[in-house]
């Protein structure tokens, strides 16, 4: 067993302050890959602290939605706005024009993203993972970048493993360096694609070990997962994607308890 | 069959000064042309993914036409090509403490822009060998597509980019020879005039193959110890990183921009 996750903020100097109460406000966003349209018009609010878990079956856009938010996806109508800034786009005489590669890069410092299959830079050991961007993206002293490098490490209980490169590492250890790498860049905010999803059972609950931790700390977070005992435990909100669309949310208790819609209510049934 | 022994140890164990001449020019063309040659075959391999669809294009008629020609032609199009009509005659361009012979120049722009057609697609390749994750993982942490290229994608590219451009390099210490048309002194011509002043075609062109012979051996040699190191650094994580970060992270865009 692992040690129990501990103060991972404290390592990067407590929880990075939101400009805005709403970190993430999207509105109506549209997404087509070719003809077939994935987001038909998504409108999701996220607040200072909250922690908002998306469910839904595979195909219904969630993972994409969450990629729309840093961007890793254009999007082909709507607005998403992180912190009070426009993502992606700008407007220029009424129209929306996508932004600068340089503006979008530094966009994306501040949003966290943990991918499903962890995306460690296999050249790289573990250390070397978490340090990369601080020094090359906010410029900060090696010597600085290697202690709260190697502090958050051992706050998601790596500490022996930070001279390890990725292939060197089982999932569940790959997935915590990935954490303390998007965490490292001191975001406001979280992006959680399926992080356990490509994990064996057993490596699960030390992951979602490190995410409760974070939660408890007030990170903002936004999961994809299909952790509904995560889920039930951890979220503010449930979002319940299908088709593209959101189709209901709410607190954990009224969605797992009385799902407002059947088709809810037959993918939970199906899952839990 | 006559074969004249003592002559063909005498110029395999103790060349002239001109055949050393000759060897030196072999290898400094080859290194400098294959060196020039990665660097534009770099910039070639981005641009030939680049968004911008006029680059793109550019640069794929550059490479259709650059592998699509012989080289001997692009030589003697450069030197002679360009001078006879007017539009372009090389100078010889002295740095003081040498001079740089105008066909030593047009042989080395040659060989530079050939090779750089050859080294884009495998450059290409190698980059697309590398996991589209590394890409996303590097642009969610904020880095700026130069960043992600230099530190994330081109060391691991370098992985698969080393064993062909190993072999691009062998073929290029052969290729020098083609230079020999528009005049420039390297081992085959320098073979060239030993053998219309004494008429010892096979003896010479004997050693001259075995010259030939010991630079690939040579560098096979050394090909083998970069492969298994580098081999090693990624396949075992033993060893840092080292080669391939050094390699593009450094050689070519390094003193620059990696400072931190």
């Amino acid at each position: 067993m692992i040690a129990p996750a501990q103060n991972i903020l404290s390592s990067i100097g407590g929880l990075p302050e939101p400009a805005n109460d709403e970190v993430v406000q999207a509105i109506d966003v549209r997404k087509n890959f070719g003809r077939l349209e994935v987001l038909k018009g998504v409108s999701l609010t996220v607040r200072r602290g909250e922690v908002v878990v998306i469910i839904g079956p595979s195909g219904s856009g969630k993972t994409t939605f969450v990629r729309c938010i840093n961007h890793l996806e254009k999007i082909q109508g709507g607005r998403i706005f992180v912190n009070g800034h426009m993502i992606g786009y700008r407007e220029a005489r009424g129209r929306l024009v996508e932004d600068s590669g340089r503006n979008i890069a530094r966009q994306r410092r501040e949003i966290g993203m943990v991918f499903q299959r962890f995306n460690l830079f296999h050249h790289k050991t573990a250390l070397g993972n978490v340090i990369e961007a601080p020094i090359q993206v906010l410029g900060m002293k090696r010597n600085e970048a290697v202690g709260v490098g190697r502090d958050l490490l051992a706050r998601v209980g790596l500490a022996s493993k930070a001279d390890a490169y990725p292939a060197q590492l089982s999932g569940g250890q790959q997935q915590r360096v990935a954490i303390a790498r998007a965490l490292a860049m001191k975001p406001r905010l979280m992006l959680f694609d399926e992080p356990t999803s490509a994990l064996d059972p057993e490596m699960i609950g030390e992951v979602l070990e490190v995410m409760r931790e974070l939660a408890r700390e007030g990170m903002t977070m936004i999961v994809v997962s299909h952790e509904m005992g995560f889920a039930r435990e951890v979220a503010d909100r449930v979002v319940m994607m299908d088709d593209g669309q959101i189709l209901e949310e709410g607190p954990p208790a009224q969605l797992f308890g009385q799902p407002a819609h059947k088709r809810t209510q037959a993918f939970l049934s199906k899952i839990l | 069959m006559s074969f004249d022994w003592p002559f063909f140890w005498h110029y395999l164990f103790r060349p002239s000064g001109a055949y050393l001449h000759g060897l030196m020019l072999t290898v400094v063309l080859s290194v400098v042309a294959q060196s020039l040659g990665t660097i534009l075959g770099l910039f070639a391999a981005l641009g030939r993914m680049s968004r911008l669809t006029p680059l793109r294009l550019v640069v794929r008629a550059y490479i259709w036409i650059m592998r699509g020609t012989p080289l001997l032609v692009q030589i003697v199009f450069i030197y002679t090509g360009l001078a006879a009509g007017g539009i372009f005659r090389f100078q010889d361009i002295s740095l003081g403490f040498m001079t740089i012979p105008g066909n030593v120049q047009a042989g080395l722009l040659a060989l530079s822009l050939n090779e750089a057609a050859y080294m884009a697609e495998i450059i290409r390749a190698g980059i697309a060998s590398v996991d589209h994750g590394q890409t996303e993982a590097a642009k969610s942490l904020g880095m700026t597509y130069g960043q992600l290229m230099r530190r994330i994608v081109l060391p691991q590219a370098a992985r698969f980019v080393i064993p062909p451009l190993g072999n691009e390099f062998n073929a290029m210490l052969k290729n020098t020879t083609l230079v020999s048309v528009i005049g420039v002194p390297e081992l085959l011509l320098t073979t060239e005039t030993l053998t219309s002043a004494t008429f010892r075609v096979f003896e010479l062109y004997s050693v001259v193959a075995l010259y030939y012979l010991t630079l690939t051996t040579i560098w096979g040699w050394v090909q083998a110890r970069i492969e298994a190191k580098f081999g090693q650094s990624t396949a075992q994580a033993e060893v840092a990183p080292g080669f391939g970060e050094r390699f593009f992270g450094r050689a070519i865009f390094g003193a620059a921009r990696s400072k931190a």
